[in-house]
């Protein structure tokens, strides 16, 4: 009983024990909120991951992919069904894009990987919904900038949305108005084409000044197709300009055709888009035949979408499954390369791939989940939390040894009263367990302060970030650069439980050292200790 | 012959005592075959002068420190070869020490510096069973030492003299059978020294409390039935005292 009388006593009027508990509490603390956040941050990064791949990746080996689509997924069916929910046939082959920026007039290319999609079989495997910059508002500091466009109850399609439309037309007419004086200035024009000049940009006073404002738009190969402008008179001619999309379309990436600007009005980045839904594009890649031929695919705009990884969306260009098919020369097998699959169960994963890998030949196809797939990335980051948290840990470590030395001294200085518990029949377990609990019960005490700061300090993370970004006059965090509006965290129970458990056994770690030291002493020597 | 079967065993006694310490390398002999007998109600004075061994005498007595040569026996029993858990044990059943220094613990109260021994007796639980009863014999044992009205003082608000009769009373709540008292008045003026002498000499006769005392002083250890005097490690004369 005395022990812990003594304990206690000590724990209450030693106040350089404060310092051990400081230590600890830091430690402790710390350790939480990195790691709330660092689990925050990657459980953000696997579900962005996860939701762009879907569970389940069959690959083909080769570019030109393996024929009959559907023959392929009646297999996946029939040998994994059970454990299926959905399913959607891709094409993915690596390709070029090339776009005009609308302000320079320069021509940009990019390397990109293209994917064949069919948008309602993809949103069923993953919530491409939320990626699309159709479907959601666009919010700047809190204040809702543009409404979305859509409503998420609208099935995904290739069709533009009104705004586009009228983007395009306004293009295409400017276009078509550049071309026209283009010609009336090389070649001779008949009368009509001159006094149809007038006409034409009476229905249009927008686009009349269309050289000094911003540069038109270069004609593009992909308008080809449309074949009135193969010859200038008919363009000029013709009152009806036409601006029908393209048959091809897309969805962009949109880090592929963004870029980060100073306003110079506001002082603030603004992300510049120099693509927009309505504008064509031209994507180069390759034919499925041996041997591959290049080929050049015209194709209109859509929407862009937004992942939040970046990998995602500096490369990836969605493009309707069927023109790929036909632009590759793979339509008439119905071929694709890769069918994406979402799992009823996550967990069944390894009994799907067991299953599936029974049925396709090995040298045919990869089959792989999404953590696989991405496993270099999904590595790294757990190599990175791991030596972050022995990192860390060395922090407590350090608290422990401060914990050593302060008790060696109050072991010193109560070298009498040690002497005196023992005359009074104290045992050296006795005075060793006094030690011994009282670094135990400031392992507690600052484990537990260090629990309700970390804790506190996680919930109103965003909160003392923007604290920090105030006092510091720049941005702690700033979400351009993560894709997060806030700052994630996540804090799982076991992980606070372990460090907490981790602090005390180093305190109590620490003060066996001068424990033992107390219970050695012979009770003559301390007792006449001055 | 005769007269030792008429003699009845000594309550403790310990028989030719060698004990040296170490200095560096230098053996510094404190006694050299001391020994001392006390009968249980005896109140017994060792006198000698500083250095002459005679704290170092009650310490081997008091099991807190052990001979190189001798021995010490308890009722006849010997015990200073006793495991160290049966030392603790007997320190804290059958000894009571008092200091010159007093020693009470700075961060606890008196009640509680008076408490310490039964807390030390009891495991947790069983002091929890008996904490009333603890408290009680506890707060009876000061009342004794009169020092009721000081229970919630921490040491450091006493007077010498009060924190002797703590100290004593701290020595006396686990009712040992022997005290061992290493110049209990050394640090208190004479008039305070003659009242812990006066209590000494009260709970000897109303209790019939064995007491070897180590004094300096004569006059202090005149005031005991039998004075031992030691010098250089040795018993050099026993006065008896033919009172009572």
């Amino acid at each position: 009983m005395y022990k812990l009388l003594l304990c206690v006593r000590y724990l209450r009027t030693k106040y350089i024990a404060l310092a051990c508990i400081i230590s600890v509490m830091l430690g402790v603390a710390t350790m939480i909120v990195v790691n709330s956040v660092m689990a925050g941050f990657t459980t953000e990064m696997r579900d962005r991951l996860h939701n762009f791949l879907s569970d389940i990746v069959i690959e083909s080996r080769s570019t030109s992919g393996v024929e009959d689509a559907n023959r392929q997924m009646a297999t996946v069916t029939e040998v994994a069904g059970q454990y299926i929910q959905a399913m959607t046939p891709t094409i993915e082959i690596p390709g070029m894009i090339t776009f005009t920026d609308p302000y320079s007039g320069e021509s940009y290319t990019s390397l990109v990987q293209i994917q064949g999609i069919d948008p309602a079989g993809k949103s069923k495997v993953g919530p491409l919904h939320d990626y699309l910059d159709s479907y959601n508002p666009i919010v700047e500091d809190g204040v809702v900038q543009r409404e979305a466009l859509r409503s998420h109850d609208e099935p995904i399609s290739w069709e533009l949305t009104e705004q586009a439309r009228e983007h395009r037309e306004l293009v295409k007419q400017r276009e078509a108005l550049f071309l026209r004086d283009l010609t009336t200035d090389i070649q001779s024009v008949t009368p009509e084409a001159k006094s149809a000049a007038p006409e034409f940009d009476a229905e249009h006073p927008e686009a009349s000044t269309p050289a000094t404002d911003e540069q038109p738009k270069t004609p593009s190969p992909g308008i080809i197709e449309d074949d009135f402008m193969t010859d200038p008179q008919v363009a000029a001619n013709a009152p009806e300009v036409r601006t029908g999309p393209l048959s091809a379309r897309i969805f962009l990436g949109e880090g592929i055709v963004s870029f980060q600007a100073q306003n110079p009005a506001t002082g603030k980045l603004q992300k510049i888009m120099m693509v927009e839904p309505g504008d064509d594009v031209i994507l180069s890649t390759v034919t499925a035949g041996r041997p591959p031929e290049s080929v050049r695919i015209s194709a209109t705009v859509v929407d862009s979408f937004r992942s939040g990884m970046n990998e995602y969306d500096t490369s990836i260009v969605l493009m309707n499954i069927n023109e790929l098919q036909k632009s590759r020369g793979m339509q008439i097998d119905n071929s694709i390369t890769s069918i994406h699959i979402k799992l009823k169960h996550y967990d069944d994963a390894p009994k799907a791939i067991a299953a599936l890998q029974r049925a396709f030949p090995p040298g045919q196809v990869t089959i792989r989940t999404w953590e696989e797939k991405q496993s270099l990335l999904l590595s790294a980051v757990e190599v990175e939390t791991a030596i972050l948290n022995v990192l860390l840990f060395l922090i407590i470590t350090v608290a422990g040894f401060g914990i050593l030395a302060i008790f060696y001294m109050i072991v010193v200085e109560k070298t009498r009263d040690i002497g005196i518990l023992k005359s009074l029949g104290a045992s050296s377990n006795g005075v060793m367990s006094i030690f011994l609990s009282y670094g135990l019960g400031l392992g507690i005490v600052g484990s537990t302060a260090g629990v309700v700061i970390g804790l506190l300090f996680v919930r109103y993370i965003n909160p003392i970030e923007d604290m920090l970004s105030w006092i510091t006059g720049r941005k702690v965090f700033d979400e351009k650069i993560y894709y997060f509006f806030e700052i994630p965290t996540s804090v799982s129970p076991f992980m606070v439980a372990a460090v907490a458990f981790g602090a005390i056994s180093i305190a109590v770690l620490a003060s066996i050292l001068p424990a033992r030291r107390a219970a050695r002493l012979h009770p003559v020597r301390a007792l006449r200790f001055e | 012959m005769a007269e030792t079967l008429k003699m009845t065993t000594p309550l403790i006694s310990a028989e030719a005592i060698t004990k040296s310490y170490f200095k560096g390398e230098h053996k510094i002999p404190v006694l050299q075959g001391a020994g001392l007998k006390a009968h249980r109600g005896e109140f017994i004075s060792v006198i000698g002068q500083s250095g002459s061994g005679k704290s170092t005498l009650l310490h081997v007595m008091g099991l807190l420190d052990s001979p190189d040569v001798g021995e010490v026996l308890l009722d006849g029993n010997r015990i200073d070869n006793l495991n160290q858990k049966a030392r603790d044990q007997l320190r804290n059943h059958v000894f009571g020490f008092i200091f010159q220094f007093y020693h009470l613990l700075p961060e606890l109260s008196l009640l509680e510096n008076v408490m310490t021994p039964l807390m030390i007796r009891h495991s947790i639980l069983g002091y929890w069973k008996h904490r009333k009863e603890i408290r009680d014999s506890a707060m009876q044992i000061i009342q004794q030492v009169g020092l009721e009205h000081r229970i919630k003082h921490r040491p450091s608000e006493l007077s010498g003299g009060e924190m002797q009769r703590g100290a004593i009373a701290r020595a006396l709540v686990g009712r040992p059978e022997i005290l061992l008292a290493d110049e209990p008045t050394g640090n208190l003026d004479a008039s305070t020294g003659s009242g812990i002498m006066d209590l000494l000499k009260s709970l000897n006769e109303n209790q019939q409390l064995t007491i070897v005392m180590v004094t300096h002083d004569e006059s202090i250890a005149a005031q005991a039935h039998r004075t031992v005097r030691l010098a250089h490690g040795r018993i050099q004369t026993v006065a008896r005292e033919d009172a009572a």
